[in-house]
């Protein structure tokens, strides 16, 4: 997969293989440097740089002020962070892990997503909730959900999700500058992804999709961990002949429809995948819109390849539960291609 | 094996509420825990508030009980607490305030059409927070004690001299984010003050069926930041706590825990019957030590009030109440675009679109 829109000016450093976790880690430390009110604190990102390391080394170089642990309390993270950027800072918090975040939900449904509304545009919050979220790492209970469709329900939020390491890069330095708060989601089971990379990059604006796979039969819609699934489905797709789109939709909420719709309208086809579980998912609202905006483009429903409607599972049930390049595929077969 | 009594131990509270001006106006011998009286002249100046406060309350809940407003949570009989921390606070520092929390805003300064935006329907919030130093009025509980954590952490880490105050009541004291902001706001010596009105209700929930402590104050302890308890009926207590703890907290000494003993003589809102959860003989006992009555008798006593004074005093609360007799008989207009104008400093597509429906919509309706 190729990286977009790499700075390739004049003495730029050369490529170098990048982790996704290098690249959010460069990010925070870049948007450290770079405006004094940024903050980064949460559950164990001092000295231990994060569970996932993603802010390894940022206490030692920015100072225990900048960078710190908080007490272990979710609510307390978030609902402090509020006040933090009510007196003018921007504060990135971490939730360690997808269902860690629910005790602060009240927070961010109630107070973060709604401050901006309730003063009239009087206070904003510049708040970015980095969220480590989905499955395939193997995780006990609580370690593996995919929350977006949460957040993504809720006004005032802006949900973004990286697939690669350049977008990592790119859309966790546009959540931190924006004035809004920022829902950001890393897939965990991306987060050792590597790309050749000179870091900073700058890519897609953080509201827009990406086709990073083009092809005129049908159009996959993923985001996050399910960008690769989706991949690999067009790769072995061309095997047999089908000419698969592939589109990283990147930012959940807004939801790009310009992009999205100018590759159904070109396919007139669509299937969008996700780990969350399918009933009232995120896919059902893009389904829904997407066929609203394109119905008499369209010559197959749109199809949903997700998690089953059921409670994430033990890993050893994981690999029944996530969604497959082989289901993806056994979807487009079910079509009529005749139509 | 020895342990280290670390120097952050607190010793727990005085059980004993701190008073200075007992129920009948005379001094109390109740040990004042390092607090000292203030002057005359303050007591004067809080007690004129006083007064327009309850004058206010009153006049919201009737007009509440008339239909003009959707709902009020009135603080009739805690104005000690409204208006006693409120008053202590300095232009500088900021108020993070509760739904039942009005007179702490008329008390900031916020206009009465702003304050009572909110019950009347207009907007969630009516004035603008940086130009009054005032949070939005918190209605999910015990949510804004957080807040007034993390903004005062922010102050501490720019050096700035703001601090810190938030209410909360006893129902609150029982949500988990209460623990956390007590527990974040003294693991970063934040200058916050926390002041816990115990009105003895959580809507129709006593006291005794919200917590088994001995007193609310006890909680500080656990944290390791001082708790205090004072009576919250009188204001010349509660002044001088919350005075004490706000320097320290200018200081760099941290957070504290004042618990105000108090009691709510309405309901809690317009919507409830307090007859079916609480009996008449109680709200009389509580009546005997109002905040308004015992000081009023004091300041005869000192002095400083008399006949001439207390009818200017009254005769201002009465202005006060006109005034917002008058802001709530025109209804404010309202604008139905503004539905969309500040969910995102960015414009949406999606908002945009629904906007112009809307717009197109009720273009319609005017046509036909």
């Amino acid at each position: 997969m190729t990286v977009t829109a790499a700075t390739t000016a004049e003495g730029a450093p050369t490529p170098v293989s990048v982790t996704m976790t290098k690249a959010l880690n460069q990010a925070l430390r870049d948007s450290l440097s770079d405006d004094q009110n940024v903050l980064v604190f949460g559950e164990d990102v001092g000295r231990l740089g994060g569970v996932f390391r993603v802010t390894e080394g940022l206490r030692k170089e920015f100072g225990p002020e900048r960078v710190w642990d908080s007490p272990l309390a979710e609510s307390g993270i978030v609902g402090t962070a509020i006040g933090m950027a009510m007196a003018g800072m921007r504060p990135v918090v971490e939730m360690q892990f997808d269902a860690y975040a629910y005790p602060a939900f009240e927070q961010i449904v109630s107070h973060v997503a709604k401050m901006r509304n309730r003063t009239k545009g009087k206070v904003s919050l510049p708040l970015t909730i980095r969220i480590p979220y989905a499955g395939d790492i193997g995780g006990v209970e609580h370690h593996s959900d995919s929350s977006e469709a949460y957040w993504c329900s809720t006004p005032g939020l802006t949900v973004v999700t990286p697939s690669n390491p350049a977008d990592a890069y790119s859309l966790l330095r546009e959540s931190i500058a924006s004035e809004d708060p920022v829902i950001f989601m890393e897939p965990k089971s991306r987060y050792w992804m590597k790309d050749e990379l000179a870091l900073p990059v700058q890519t897609a604006p953080m509201d827009r999709a990406q086709v990073v796979r083009v092809g005129s039969d049908v159009t996959l819609l993923a985001y996050g961990p399910t960008v690769r699934t989706a991949l690999a489905a067009a790769e072995e797709g061309a095997d047999h002949g089908l000419s698969i789109e592939v589109i990283d939709l990147r930012s959940l909420s807004p939801f790009d429809d310009e992009t999205v719709s100018a590759s159904v309208r070109k396919t007139s086809r669509a299937v969008i995948i996700h780990e969350a579980a399918q009933f009232g998912g995120y896919g059902a609202e893009v389904a829904a819109r997407v066929t609203e905006d394109n119905f008499t483009h369209l010559s197959a429903p749109i199809l949903r390849i997700t998690g089953f409607d059921v409670p994430y599972p033990s890993p050893k049930l994981e690999e029944y539960f996530l969604p497959t390049a082989e289901r993806i595929l056994d979807a487009l077969e079910s079509w009529d291609w005749e139509l | 094996m020895t342990i280290d009594v670390p120097t952050s131990r607190r010793a727990l509270p005085q059980l004993q509420p701190v008073s200075f001006i007992g129920a009948d106006g005379q001094p109390t011998d109740v040990p004042t825990d390092g607090l000292t009286i203030p002057s005359d002249r303050t007591l004067l100046g809080l007690y004129q508030k006083m007064v327009q406060v309850r004058r206010f309350e009153a006049q919201v809940t009737h007009l509440t009980r008339q239909g003009r407003l959707a709902t009020y949570p009135s603080a009739a009989g805690q104005e000690a607490i409204e208006v006693g921390a409120t008053t202590a606070l300095a232009p500088n520092d900021w108020l993070f305030p509760t739904y039942r929390d009005s007179a702490s805003l008329l008390t900031r300064g916020v206009p009465v059409t702003e304050i009572l935006s909110a019950f009347r329907g207009d907007w969630h919030c009516g004035f603008d927070p940086n130009e009054y130093h005032t949070s939005p009025a918190a209605t999910p509980l015990a949510t804004q004690t957080l807040h007034a954590t993390g903004f005062a952490m922010a102050a501490k880490l720019k050096g700035e001299d703001a601090c810190t105050l938030t209410f909360l009541g006893d129902g609150a004291s029982s949500e988990g984010d209460t623990h956390e902001a007590f527990n974040f706001a003294s693991v970063w010596q934040t200058p916050t003050v926390f002041v816990l009105a115990n009105n003895q209700y959580a809507i129709s929930t006593p006291l005794r069926e919200q917590a088994n402590a001995t007193m609310l104050a006890d909680r500080a302890a656990g944290y390791g930041m001082p708790g205090l308890r004072v009576d919250g009926n009188d204001i010349a207590a509660v002044f001088a706590a919350v005075t004490a703890a706000l320097e320290r907290a200018r200081n760099g000494e941290g957070p504290t825990l004042i618990e105000c003993l108090t009691y709510r003589m309405e309901s809690h809102t317009n919507s409830d019957d307090p007859t079916k959860y609480r009996d008449a003989e109680e709200v009389e006992h509580w009546k005997q030590f109002d905040p308004i009555d015992r000081l009023e008798k004091h300041l005869r006593t000192a002095g400083v009030l008399d006949d001439d004074v207390a009818a200017e005093i009254t005769a201002s609360a009465e202005e006060l109440a006109t005034s917002v007799r008058d802001a709530m008989n025109t209804d404010a207009e309202v604008d139905p675009s503004e539905l969309f104008a500040y969910v995102y400093a960015n414009p949406r597509a999606n908002l945009i679109s629904q906007q112009e429906k809307l717009e197109a919509e009720l273009a319609t309706a005017a046509q036909s």
